[in-house]
This record gives C-alpha cells, structure tokens and sequence, in this order.
C-alpha cells in the first residue's frame, strides 16, 4: 500500500496519507515523497484520518518535504497546507521548529583546483613535521633538564617509582622474552645445522648461535618485546591521564609531570632492558646447546669449549652495550606519545598504535646503525 | 483509559543489589506510571546508577524482578528485548556520546541500524533531534569533544531520542551545567514532556531541577525507596529525607517551587 495518495481536489490538492506512518517504514515514506510534484498552487489538505501511529521522524520529513515545495504560513504563500483528519500532536510542534533547518546544514562546499589543494597539503605536512620536530626536541630538553635537576635534588630521582616500573616493566617480562630468546635460537640452531651439516661443519652451529644471539637476536628480540609490552603500557598509561586531567592536576600542585611520570618509566626500563637482555642471552645459549646435544651430538661441555673459541671479547659486549639505547628510545617515544593525547579516548588508540610501531621502527634503525659503527670500530 | 494509567511502565519488585558484601538495594520497589516525570534522589552511593542499570537489563540483580511495561525484562527473548530496548532512550552521566563519531553520526546511529533509509532523510532526522534539543545546526558536524558540557548533554539527549521512545531515563541530566543550561535543560525537559508524551525516569542531585520537573520522588535510604509526590516528601520525617529536602541548600529551590 501506498502511504502517500495525492488527489487534485477542486483548485487544490489532497494529500491522503495512509497505512503505517511510524518509524519502521520510514524508508518508504522518503522514497513517496521524493516523487511528489515540483508544481503544486493553491491549498493543499493533509488528511491523516488513515494514517496509523504517525511517528516524529516520518511527520518531520513530510513538513520538510512540503517546506522544499514551497509550502509556507503566510497567507500570500504558494501553497497553503492545512493538515485535517486528526494530525498527530507532533504536526503543531514540528511546524514550531524552523523548516529550513535541513536546507541550513547543508555546509559550503569548499572544494579547491586540485593542484592548490595538492600543494596546500603538502604545505600541511611540512608545516605538521616542523611543530612535531619541535615537539620532540622540546620533550627531550625536558627530560634533560630533569636529568640535571636530580644531580642537585637526589628527591627528583623519585626511586620507589623506578622500582615499581622496573618490577612492571621488567620482572614480569622474563617469562615471554626467556620463551622467546629460547624458541628463536632452537630455530636458528636448527637452521644453520641443515645447513652446515653438507658441508660436515657442523661444529660451526655453536658459532652461529653464539654470535648471532649475543650480537643481535638477545638485544634486538628484548627491546622489541619490551617496546610491545611496554611502550605500549606507557603511552595509554600516561595517555589516560592526560584524558582525566590527570597531568593538569599534577601540574597544578606544582609537579613536574616529566619528573614524575616520564624520568620513572624511562629510567626504569635503561635498568632493566640489559637485564632483560642478559636473561635472553643465557636462554638463546641454552636453546642452540639444547638442539646441538639433540640434532648433532654435540655434549654440552664441547659446546662450552667451542663457544669459548668462537667468541671474540667484544662480542658479549657488542650486544649488551645496545640496550640502554634501545631502551631510551622505547621508553621516550613512548611517553611522549602518551604525553601528546588530547581531548579524545579515539587519540589514545591511534598514539598508543604509533608508540609501538615507531619505537620498534627506531630500535631496528638505531640497530642498523650500531652494526655499521661496529664495523668500522672493529669492534 | 483509566486501565492503562493505572498500569505501570516500570515496575521495580523487591530488587537485591550486591557487589561482594556489601548490599546496595535490599528490597527495593519501584513503580512509574505513564506519562510522568519521576525522580530519583538517594545519597552518593546509594545505588542510583545501579538502579537504572538494572532497569535497563545492563546488569543482572541478585534478587527480585524488573518489569518495563508489565514485562519481566530477565525472561524475554533477546528478540522481544530487543523491542523493548528500541522503546526506552538513555542519556548516561557524562553523555557516553561515540567519540569517533561526530554529533550528527551519532543521532543517526540506531536510526542507520534499524531502520534503512536514504542518507537525506537521515540528514534531515539529525536536523530534527538537534532542533528538538534545541542545539544549532552546526553541531551536527561537530565532534564530542568540541562540545561543552551542556551541549553534551544536550547531544546525549538527542541520541536518546532518535528511536522516538516513549519512555526516557536520564542519569543526571543537568550535573555539572551552570544553573541558566540546567534550567534551559528543565524548561526543554518539561516541553518534550508535554509534546512528546514521554515518561521520564531521572536521576537527579539538583533540587532546583527536581522540584520544576518531577511528578513524584523516590528516594532511595538504606537500601529501599521511599515514593511520594512532591509535596509529601517534603512532609516525610525520615532524618535522611528531611536533611535533605530542609538542608541549607534546599530551601531556595523549595522557596522556588512554592513561589
């Protein structure tokens, strides 16, 4: 059935309206009213004497409709609508609100030629990389500052935070990264036997895994978990707090929120990222020695003997002296993406996605740029 | 008529609230009939939320039943429940509008799921929920966070009224408005009240706003509620009730309702 029926009716119109005009067939009432004619004079009368449970919604999109046409109160207007057959009470209501509400909204379009737009967003971003390079410089000036202040005010140093972090961020990490340093080097171990074993160099697993897991895996596998785990944990952390003006209260009561939020959370982790790593590093030995004993015979005590032999002095060391880097830039890419959140719980997801993805972006590079240190160090 | 009057929309039947030990209702009943403005009021703590909470089916209680519109809302089929949810709107505390979505998308939100329909009439129907509130046009594509806390609210009530309930619960409608937005937000009330034949269920601190708006009070002291109209709850001698209702700040907003 149709819910609209228009008659011409003498010099006017009549306009039936019937069957169910709630909110359910909404869909239909919008189709019917776009199909009503441009060209309507005179009166138009509105009959509602068929019209069942007429909701607010299909009434409103009728008088809009009708306003479109033309229809106005003023007695001069080209089309005069007078609703009869028992309108619903929301007809007075809605004749109340301003009609031109929809036409109003509509915003002005503020389309540019492509090439200016092109360029003013080029513009954009150069101008959005500028403030956040300021941004950042600005935030590690802070934590300078800091860092120099607690060489005269040890309080600033704030050590029960650091160790509630360090046990956060570190003590209850050792599980996964010690699974993981483990499962990686059995994998490695694996790998590199297949290999070696062609050419009967199956010995040389020990120096694979030795090296690879003190120079590279250990470090890199730690700070990756730990920028998983905790960059994460302080971006949304301190982001939350920032969401509940938190940080502002801090503030307010004359806290340096760097001091106390940030010094802790970062210091904690240059603590506990070597550590971390000492832990990954015993456990990626285990893994290799395990799968050596299994897939190649090779009793631990040889193993021992020839990892002795593979290791240069520095080789422990080349992995081990990257953790506090790694750990700086996890720890401060972090905070500072939680630092940046404002106004919406919708920021907190989007900065705390971006602590993560840019932190582990940073330690992979800073671990580029070691190995090309190291190499011309010879170290 | 006389039949439909008497009959209650919510129903609210020895109602056992537990977190743990500690017994937040302990045999409450509720009763608001159709068409009426009803406040809430109780002591921080007291189980406001909680209440409404569980009239609204978002937490199970540990005893006794809730009916909304003669129905016991634990035994239905997540169709009929579905049903009744479409029937009640909701504004929360601090106006649990969708952050990702700007004002307009929010509106439009049930609407969108509910009923399909072009993306005019859906434009124009935001347009009709924003005028009812009485916020401008431009909202629409504003976003929560650009709003203040009045226009928040103002929003949250929009949203509440895109299915076209029939019966409204507001928590706290006007706390944290300054006293013209709270009154601005009893007179817009009072007009969809009236307009709109809705039944509204609000809990409320703010006496000023409570004595202009409600037909009848509950006051919820230890664990139960105590229902009267207006004029007899001011009358009630239950130490709480009549600190409250007497205390140094309510006697401006009586003297208002008086005058």
């Amino acid at each position: 059935m149709n819910a609209l029926t228009l008659q011409q009716d003498g010099e006017g119109w009549r306009l039936c309206l019937n069957g169910d005009w709630s909110l359910a067939s909404i869909g239909q009432i919008d189709r019917e009213l776009g199909t009503l004619p441009g060209a309507m004079l005179g009166t138009l009368i509105c009959d509602w004497s068929r019209a069942e449970q007429p909701g607010i919604a299909p009434v409103w999109l009728l008088l809009t409709r009708l306003s479109a046409l033309g229809a106005g109160e003023s007695p001069t207007a080209e089309l005069r609508v007078r609703h009869e057959g028992g309108p619903p009470p929301t007809v007075a209501l809605l004749r109340k609100l301003t009609l031109d509400r929809s036409a109003a909204h509509a915003a002005p379009s503020t389309a540019m030629p492509a090439i200016e737009s092109a360029v003013g967003e080029l513009g954009r971003w150069v101008v959005l990389q500028g403030v956040e390079a300021r941004g950042v410089l600005g935030f590690l000036g802070r934590i300078a500052a800091v860092l120099g202040e607690t060489f005269s005010r040890p309080r600033a140093l704030r050590v029960p935070s650091i160790a509630r972090h360090i046990y956060e961020t570190g003590v209850t990490a050792i599980p996964i990264v010690a699974l993981i340093a483990f499962l990686i080097s059995v994998v490695v171990a694996y790998l590199g036997a297949q290999q070696l074993r062609k050419f009967g160099g199956d010995i040389f697993v020990v120096d694979l895994v030795t090296i690879g897991v003190l120079r590279e895996m250990g470090v890199l596998l730690t700070a990756i978990i730990v920028a998983g785990r905790s960059g994460s944990a302080f971006a949304a952390e301190i982001g939350v707090m920032r969401l509940n003006d938190e940080v502002d209260a801090l503030r307010a009561m004359g806290f340096n929120p760097i001091e106390l939020l940030v010094m802790p959370r970062v210091l904690a982790l240059v603590i506990v990222l070597p550590l971390l790593t000492v832990i990954a590093d015993a456990m990626g030995l285990a893994g290799g020695a395990l799968l050596s004993l299994i897939e190649l015979h090779i009793p631990p005590a040889q193993f021992t003997v020839r990892l002795q032999e593979a290791l240069a002095p520095t080789t422990y060391w080349a992995g081990l002296v990257k953790a506090p880097v790694f750990a700086l830039l996890i720890g401060i890419v972090g905070a500072y993406r939680g630092m940046q959140v404002r106004e919406s719980s919708r920021e907190l997801g989007r900065l705390t996605t971006v602590a993560v993805v840019q932190s582990i972006f940073m330690v992979i590079l800073a671990d580029a740029l070691f190995a090309v240190l190291f190499e011309k160090l010879d170290f | 008529m006389a039949d439909s009057i008497s009959t209650p929309i919510v129903r609210v039947h020895g109602l056992v609230s537990r977190f743990g030990s500690q017994v937040v209702h302990d045999g409450l009943d509720l009763e608001v009939r159709p068409n009426e403005i009803f406040g809430v009021v109780g002591g921080s703590g007291s189980g406001k939320s909680v209440l409404l909470r569980t009239i609204l089916g978002l937490r199970r209680p540990q005893g006794g039943s809730v009916e909304l519109y003669g129905r016991d809302i634990q035994r239905l089929s997540p169709q009929e429940r579905l049903g009744l949810v479409q029937s009640c709107g909701v504004t929360f505390q601090n106006g649990a509008l969708i952050s990702s979505l700007n004002i307009a998308q929010n509106i439009q939100l049930p609407l969108r799921e509910y009923y399909p329909m072009p993306e005019g009439a859906l434009d124009a129907i935001a347009q009709l929920n924003l005028s009812l509130v009485g916020l401008p046009p431009e909202a629409a594509g504003k976003y929560p966070a650009q709003l203040s806390g009045g226009m928040t609210k103002r929003a949250a009530l929009a949203r509440a009224l895109s299915l076209e309930p029939k019966l409204l619960f507001l928590d706290e409608p006007t706390s944290g408005l300054d006293p013209i937005s709270a009154a601005a937000f009893d007179e817009l009330l009072l007009y969809l009240h009236a307009e709109l034949k809705l039944t509204v269920v609000m809990i409320t601190h703010d006496l000023d706003s409570l004595f202009r708006t409600c037909n009848r009070v509950g006051v919820i002291v230890e664990g139960r509620m105590i229902t009267e109209t207006l004029a007899g709850i001011l009358q009630n001698t239950h130490p709480w009730i009549h600190d409250y209702f007497h205390g140094p700040r309510a006697h401006a907003a009586e003297q208002g309702a008086h005058g």
